[in-house]
């Protein structure tokens, strides 16, 4: 599944206001919280960019700012404490953060929708699914409550809930959490998005059902010609499903690149450590390669790469000179499109 | 929990097991002394027989009426040897966390024995059962939740010596949790700080030194890395592999990311709704499984490794486990397999080696309970 042959399977997009541009695309965005113990900088200057019917994998661990970007992009972020001192994020080339409130509320689940990690804590445990299935339709489209229940069943039955008719009407706790997901992926499709931020939609599931939901997200994306920021800790499930991948680390961007690249030619220290982290066949009854340390605390990133203290390259210039997403070129100079680095030895990390 | 009704099933009749050596022990003290008697390396050290646990399910306030019971396990049978690991994977409500706490002798066990060092432990009370208890120890899944908030380190981790005192004298307890301390990779400093100052990882090592502190012989880890970050699960996993060899324990491994347990394991059993689908080595499981439940298990697990994405044949599974406290009639995992047949609901099928492949030296002549056994090679598909 690569870019080009989903854009081959479907002839235009199908909104007429696209103008050539990204559907998405987030430039130099800063987020940071006032805490009582100092402001912890959870975002420093992320660029990504998303067209329709690609898929972005958002790669990173807790606390690496993955989420805090999402619900920036979703305007869901809690602010007070959050702030957003500076950045851009443009849909279809318009600033949303300059944008009303009232303007953002009708992009908010009509052009961009989430799907949420807990789909249990998510849903609201004393409404109907059916109910809330259907708030959809008869906040954004003015529907009536018959026709919103109506169209609840259909979504439910486009995203294979057996017996939907039936159980429109019960309640969160009466679905497994398979289903419960499959509702969340329904309610985010209810009014046929542009795009869908997914964060850790498969995390609490099992791996039998986790192969589920992701091959369904992936057949509506495909179908509705949607763009998907998946964001994830599972180098498994990126591989599977992304076509190109932004991996974070304390609030940056440290390594872009398109999957299969990313996972032959890792050009950053960090995302070579998490590769060689993975446990393999090969490796067996060896010592697994560990990144040494911990995840930084965000209200005292260390100065330069944040990544210092951690990585086995580390030099003096490291610890002074922040590394800035830099294009990655073959050795030979000539460009490979769409990777960049934040290192200040990707040269040596992607040929070395 | 007596009226539980007795099902006619028929349980595993050659389960993967070798014989019991049964000790009986006519006073306390001698069963003390065959609890800490040692085990030689690679002997059968636990040896668990048709282990079963039915939670009653009632109705009614005052007088409470049995209505059914969620077996959560219905007769599993293992042995654990010394100085092994063995992995046990399964989807959520399996029944793998249920076999740790009965192991624990934290729940009772409803049918079935678990011998250590043959004596049969759900069975054992006062002095014989302190003794097991210090011997299998713990490891709990969630680093933030199983640490008292409100205690030091210093006194988590040295709260078993309160408990079995024998272990260490007390002027001496300070310095042994500083050493563990020490031995598990955290500041011996740090005695005196507060779970909440410890980062995931860190916690999951006072978890870790927790359950050394008795110098156990079996610890059961119930999922001790799946709450942690993926650059810190390989640090805890190194160092659990590092005591193993240190302190010459036998771990039991719980846990559902089975590319961590196939790293860890030297033999790995699957479960699927309180019973175990298939028992083997870890080769024997992950390149030659031939039970249709581990075949979709592992062809469900993504690969880190975008090129296989395209060739890899995936089986989906169908539908959702089923409740466990009206688990389906005959095989438990018919109503999602794609082999199943009429002989599937009426007869339950038993861990063993299938036929076809008995007396066979191929990989495939591995325990696996399923009418239609068939090798598959999932993984490189």
């Amino acid at each position: 599944m690569t870019i080009t042959d989903i854009t081959a399977d479907v002839p235009a997009p199908r909104s007429g206001e696209d103008s050539g541009g990204k559907l998405l695309d987030v430039r130099d965005l800063h987020v940071e919280f006032h805490t009582r113990d100092g402001i912890a900088k959870a975002v420093n200057g992320v660029n990504y960019s998303v067209d329709a019917g690609e898929t972005l994998a958002v790669l990173g661990e807790s606390g690496s700012g993955k989420s805090v970007t999402a619900q920036a992009i979703m305007g869901i972020l809690d602010m007070p404490p959050g702030k957003i001192p500076q950045g851009e994020i443009l849909f279809r080339g318009q600033d949303m953060l300059k944008m009303s409130a009232e303007e953002r509320r009708k992009i908010r689940g009509n052009k961009i929708a989430m799907i949420f990690q807990d789909a249990l804590s998510s849903l609201n445990p004393v409404l109907s699914v059916g109910y809330q299935l259907g708030e959809m339709f008869r906040v954004h489209q003015g529907l009536s409550k018959k026709a919103a229940k109506a169209k609840a069943v259909e979504l439910m039955d486009r995203v294979r809930i057996p017996a939907a008719k039936e159980r429109v009407s019960d309640y969160p706790h009466q679905f497994s959490g398979g289903m419960r997901q499959r509702i969340m992926i329904a309610m985010a499709l209810a009014l046929e998005p542009d795009l869908i931020i997914a964060d850790e939609p498969t995390t609490a599931l099992d791996v039998t059902v986790q192969a589920q939901v992701m091959e369904l997200l992936a057949e509506l994306q495909r179908e509705y010609h949607m763009g998907l920021i998946l964001i994830t800790h599972d180098l498994g499930v990126v591989a599977d499903v992304a076509d190109k991948i932004a991996v974070m680390y304390a609030g940056r961007i440290v390594e872009t690149a398109p999957v299969h690249e990313l996972y032959k030619r890792p050009a950053h220290p960090y995302t070579r450590g998490l590769l060689d982290s993975i446990p393999r066949l090969d490796r067996k009854g060896q010592e697994l390669y560990a990144i040494k340390g911990l995840p930084p605390n965000l209200l005292k990133i260390p100065t330069g790469c944040a990544f210092n203290p951690r990585c086995p390259k580390a030099q003096d210039i490291c610890r002074t000179d922040v590394p800035v997403l830099e294009p990655v070129t073959e050795q030979d100079g000539s460009p490979l499109p769409g990777r960049g680095s934040a290192c200040h030895f990707w040269k040596e990390t992607i040929h070395g | 929990m007596a009226d539980t009704e007795k099902t006619p099933e028929a349980v595993d009749a050659t389960p993967n097991v070798t014989e019991v050596e049964v000790v009986k022990a006519a006073t306390e003290e001698a069963a003390v002394a065959a609890i800490d008697a040692p085990v030689e390396r690679g002997e059968p050290i636990l040896q668990v027989r048709n282990l079963v646990k039915h939670f009653p399910l009632t109705q009614g306030i005052l007088f409470k009426r049995q209505i059914g019971a969620v077996k959560a396990v219905d007769g599993v049978s293992f042995d654990l040897y010394q100085g092994e690991t063995l992995g046990i994977v399964g989807e959520s409500g399996c029944g793998k966390s249920t076999v740790a706490k009965l192991l624990m002798t934290l729940e009772t066990a409803t049918a079935g024995e678990v011998f250590y060092k043959g004596q049969d432990i759900t069975r054992l009370s006062g002095r014989a059962l302190k003794a097991v208890r210090r011997n299998i120890q713990m490891v709990f899944q969630d680093p933030y939740t199983s640490l008292n908030p409100r205690m030091t380190v210093g006194d988590i981790i040295g709260e078993p010596f309160e408990i079995h005192p024998e272990v260490a004298p007390k002027g001496d307890r300070r310095r042994k949790v500083q050493d563990l301390l020490d031995v598990v990779g955290l500041n011996p400093e740090y005695i005196n700080r507060y779970p909440h100052q410890f980062s995931g990882g860190q916690r999951q090592r006072i978890g870790i030194a927790r359950g050394l502190a008795l110098n156990p012989e079996i610890i059961i880890c119930d999922e001790p890395v799946s709450a942690l970050d993926v650059s810190v699960q390989a640090q805890v996993i190194n160092l659990m592999e590092k005591l193993q060899d240190e302190f010459n324990l036998s771990y039991l491994f719980i846990a559902h990311d089975l590319s961590i347990v196939r790293h860890i394991s030297d033999r790995v059993g699957v479960m699927y709704l309180g019973k175990m689908a298939e028992i083997g080595t870890d080769t024997e499981i992950y390149d030659h499984p031939t039970h249709p439940y581990t075949q979709a298990l592992l062809s469900a697990v993504p690969v880190p490794d975008p090129e296989s994405r395209e060739g890899r044949e995936r089986i989906i599974l169908a539908g959702d486990v089923p409740s466990p406290a009206n688990p389906p009639s005959g095989c438990r995992f018919r109503t999602r397999c794609w082999k199943a047949e009429d002989k599937c609901a009426k007869e339950v099928p038993l861990l063993a080696i299938p036929e076809r492949f008995a007396g066979s030296d191929s990989p495939a002549a591995h325990e696996s309970a399923c009418h239609f056994a068939e090798e598959k090679d999932v993984v490189h598909a």
